[in-house]
């Protein structure tokens, strides 16, 4: 059960007024809301041990290190991780995805493929363009249905021996749809392949367990987990870690240095060079603390609720349409009213207090997909309530009154 | 008149309004008198750059006054452009690019002010006076 007046009362920001109006904070899958143990414990580090960590003899840089690593180790818990030095802290999902993009340059040859999903992320479908640019391999996508989810009969036609590496995210950032990585990574697994899942957006909702998934690599970002932006994880299985290249050369990554040879750090500083994000590390294990005290089962359930009430008042609405009608879904919708553009509805309703997403998400190829410039996007989290959902249709209803 | 004389009757006229509900309601009433752009001009080179909506925007010289058409797939964008078009067209380039856009405050709208803002009010504002610069050009 979800103790919703201490929830709220744990988030500052939910207190504030956006245009004379109680904030109605609706862009979650964008970025979560900061409770005040975590900002507690940014102010702790900065006001009681900033220092540098892994280097220094002194009793600050000693605790800060001794922080950052509890923080890994809570990460690891979190994931379900064998070893936490396959806890690569990183700048966010972005960077963790470059670090594998780039480090698989080495073992990717002209006739190789790789294969994506038609539903991912800008920052999903980039780097690996960027791959096959340097290595020559071809790249693969998965197709969806007009309900917004994965042709499984078609990924496994594209499976062949030249897969080498599959990349699927765990959720959709634009449609919600939980895609079926279980079967994902049975079948890539079965003809040799890797797997990378992007997590950012399924972590805000489930807990994934990295050894029961097998997957060999999964990513994802702080600051959608209720912590700080700028930091992020790759976990990878040891084996492909110790295989992958370093990814940026500089401090904290090396073990011997000589301007003849350098030897590299073992697992995971190989992957960490220079100054990391401390003060974030530390603030993101607090924010899964304040998650799991919570319960990964509590925010489900209570999300899905919330899910399940919004379709029903919005489908209110004549000619909404929602994009994105996976069975298996988290709490986002996407959707437009007729020919209204996603933008002018946006606008309206941010002036009536309420923030929610337009625009095409950074997946344009969805967009493309339903011949549309974008959509709205209302995506909850566990600290909203049913009674914001009414204010926001009501605020939806009043925005197409005004533009129709 | 003057543009900043044009910019005044626009003030005034949303000054007449006591809430943003009105003053958006009535920019979308400007946006049903936009100067369409003549569809050979619609087209992907003529979208601006950094608007969450389309838009477009074209520029014809008669004598030495510019004459703008412009059309968006946003209603709002289309009243914020109307805004702006009815500012410069009929006006010598040279004013256009000299013209202080402060009345945008005045009317409440500061807030499509900032350069980081998805409906890309500053790059409009860029593109016409980049017109106006080309025309400029020209005129000498």
């Amino acid at each position: 059960m979800i103790d919703i007046e201490k929830i709220r009362a744990d988030f500052p920001i939910l207190k504030r007024e956006v245009n004379g109006k109680p904030l109605i904070y609706f862009d979650n899958a964008a970025t979560s809301q900061t409770p005040q143990v975590v900002i507690n414990a940014i102010v702790d580090y900065y006001s009681r041990y900033n220092a540098n960590i892994h280097r220094g003899v002194h009793t600050l840089s000693q605790e800060a290190t001794d922080a950052y690593e509890v923080a890994r180790k809570k990460v690891q818990q979190h994931f379900s991780a064998k070893n936490d030095y396959e806890i690569i802290l990183t700048a966010g999902t972005t960077h963790a995805i470059n670090i594998v993009a780039t480090g698989f340059t080495s073992f990717l040859a002209k006739d190789d493929e790789i294969i994506v999903s038609a539903m991912e992320h800008h920052s999903n479908i980039v780097p690996w363009q960027m791959l096959c640019e340097r290595t020559g391999a071809t790249l693969k996508v998965i197709p969806m249905t007009e309900q917004g989810v994965l042709k499984t009969d078609v990924y496994e036609n594209l499976l062949s021996s030249k897969t080498k590496l599959v990349f699927v995210n765990h959720v959709s950032n634009a449609l919600g749809t939980v895609n079926p990585i279980e079967f994902i990574i049975e079948k890539a697994h079965a003809v040799g392949a890797a797997v990378l899942i992007d997590g950012a957006q399924a972590t805000p909702h489930i807990k994934p367990d990295v050894q029961a998934l097998d997957v060999d690599f999964y990513v994802a970002s702080a600051h959608k987990l209720c912590g700080p932006t700028g930091v992020g994880l790759l976990y990878g299985k040891e084996d492909w870690l110790n295989k992958l290249p370093p990814y940026q050369g500089g401090g904290d990554m090396i073990d011997q240095v000589s301007f003849e040879k350098t030897t590299y750090a073992g697992l995971p500083f190989k992957f960490e060079a220079g100054t990391p994000n401390i003060c974030g590390g530390i603030a993101f294990g607090v924010a899964l603390d304040y998650l799991n005290e919570i319960g990964y089962e509590n925010i489900g359930a209570y999300e899905n609720e919330l899910l399940i009430y919004a379709t029903e008042r919005l489908k209110e609405i004549d000619g909404l349409r929602i994009y994105g009608e996976a069975d298996e879904k988290t709490a986002v919708i996407s959707f437009n009213v007729g020919n209204i553009h996603p933008y002018d509805i946006g606008t309206i309703v941010d002036k009536l207090g309420v923030a929610v997403r337009t625009g095409h998400h950074c997946a344009q190829p969805i967009m493309d997909f339903y011949k549309i410039p974008g959509t709205v996007r209302a995506s909850f989290a566990f600290y909203n309530t049913k009674e914001e959902i009414d204010v926001f249709v009501d605020a939806v209803k009043r925005a197409v009154m005004m533009l129709s | 008149m003057t543009i900043k004389e044009i910019q005044e009757e626009i003030v005034s006229e949303f000054e007449m309004f006591d809430d943003w509900m009105q003053r958006y309601e009535y920019m979308i009433e400007l946006g049903k008198d936009l100067p369409l752009v003549d569809a050979q001009y619609k087209t992907d080179d003529n979208i601006i750059k950094g608007c969450q909506s389309k838009v477009w925007v074209h520029a014809d010289l008669e004598g030495d006054k510019l004459n703008f058409t412009a059309d968006s797939d946003a209603i709002i964008t289309k009243g914020i452009i109307a805004i702006l078009i009815r500012a410069f067209s009929g006006q010598h380039p040279k004013d256009i690019i000299e013209a202080d856009m402060g009345f945008i405050d005045q009317i409440g709208l500061k807030e499509h002010l900032s350069p980081t803002r998805a409906n890309g009010l500053v790059s409009m504002i860029k593109q016409l006076k980049l017109y106006a610069v080309a025309y400029q050009t020209q005129l000498k």
